[in-house]
């Protein structure tokens, strides 16, 4: 049952390998389904910051990798 | 519901490069063991794996047909963005040298001395050749499962296109490994990895907001635009951080 294991542990790393930059790309799109509700937005600035916003973390942590690699 | 060739192409394209990635990483590990210890139990342990995974599809594409689509939609596009932006960063990092580049010829050489380690298979049926080509195929198999289901399952009729790609990819890497019989190290993974982690990043984003009921401009075009944006970040990224690296370095 061990390659069962590996293969969950693999599907599992599809997704995180950091968890910071993950759980940042969760919170930001629960709080884009918040404001899709809450907000009285164009679907036009919502899809944008949306987007923004996604890369906006992807900035952040390939910087911040960068930044204490070497 | 009708799909444009902006959603139908790009989702044969991504399909087939993200594919084509786990396909050579799985034909590397089945090379190594083919020529190590035979090819009779290797390739019977891929043909085993390949027939699990066609179960699981099978599988998987019923369940799907009775979950309401914006479910899936934003069910799908969040893994597929977790998926699509891991492989956008990493691909990142290793253009600006701050991770190395995936080497299959150093894979291929630790597999075949994993495999002399075990012995030659002298007997008809080969337990660990079989082994070894089951376990990397499943892996790398399921990958590809789960890329074809994610670019797939977005939308209806797209499932078809995205497995194509993937059926293409594995054509093209079982002829390449019968004509090479040897790991494919030229394949430029990592600049497969860069286009496919813009590719599923574009669609986890626009699915994720369907899923949330925006109406993107100009609908499946809007995939495009996506594409074009999150490609030219990406671009901007690797001389910016190879930068930042580099004024760390210096200022330590």
């Amino acid at each position: 049952m061990k390659w069962i294991k590996n293969i969950f542990r693999e599907i599992f790393g599809l997704f995180v390998d950091d968890g910071a930059f993950a759980l940042a790309i969760l919170i930001w799109l629960s709080f884009v389904r918040w404001a899709t509700s809450h907000l009285a937005l164009s679907s036009a600035i919502i899809g944008i910051i949306l987007f923004a916003g996604l890369a906006l973390i992807l900035i952040e942590s390939t910087t911040r990798y960068a930044r204490h690699k070497r | 519901m009708d799909i444009s060739w902006a959603h139908t192409g790009t989702s044969v394209i991504a399909s087939f490069l993200a594919s084509l990635v786990e396909c050579v990483e799985a034909l590397t590990v089945v090379l190594a063991v083919g020529s190590v210890r035979g090819w009779r139990s290797a390739l019977i342990g891929c043909a085993t794996a390949i027939a699990v995974l066609l179960v699981i599809i099978a599988a998987l594409g019923t369940v799907l047909t009775h979950i309401p689509l914006r479910i899936i939609q934003l069910v799908v596009g969040t893994l597929l963005l977790l998926f699509g932006l891991r492989w956008l960063r990493k691909a990142i990092l290793r253009s600006a040298g701050l991770i190395p580049l995936h080497d299959e010829q150093a894979a291929f050489a630790k597999n075949t001395e994993l495999m002399r380690y075990f012995g030659t298979g002298h007997t008809t049926w080969d337990k660990i050749a079989f082994a070894a080509t089951f376990h990397i195929t499943m892996l790398e198999g399921t990958e590809v499962v789960f890329i074809v289901i994610a670019i797939g399952a977005g939308r209806t009729g797209a499932l078809l296109p995205a497995s194509l790609g993937a059926v293409a990819a594995l054509l093209v890497v079982i002829a390449l490994g019968f004509i090479l019989h040897r790991p494919l190290a030229r394949v430029p993974e990592n600049t497969f990895k860069f286009i496919v982690g813009v590719l599923l990043s574009a669609f986890g984003t626009f699915w994720v907001g369907e899923g949330m009921h925006l109406a993107w401009p100009a609908a499946d075009w809007s995939i495009l635009a996506l594409i074009a944006s999150y490609l030219a970040i990406a671009l901007l990224m690797v001389p910016l951080c190879r930068s930042r690296s580099q004024a760390v370095t210096s200022n330590t």
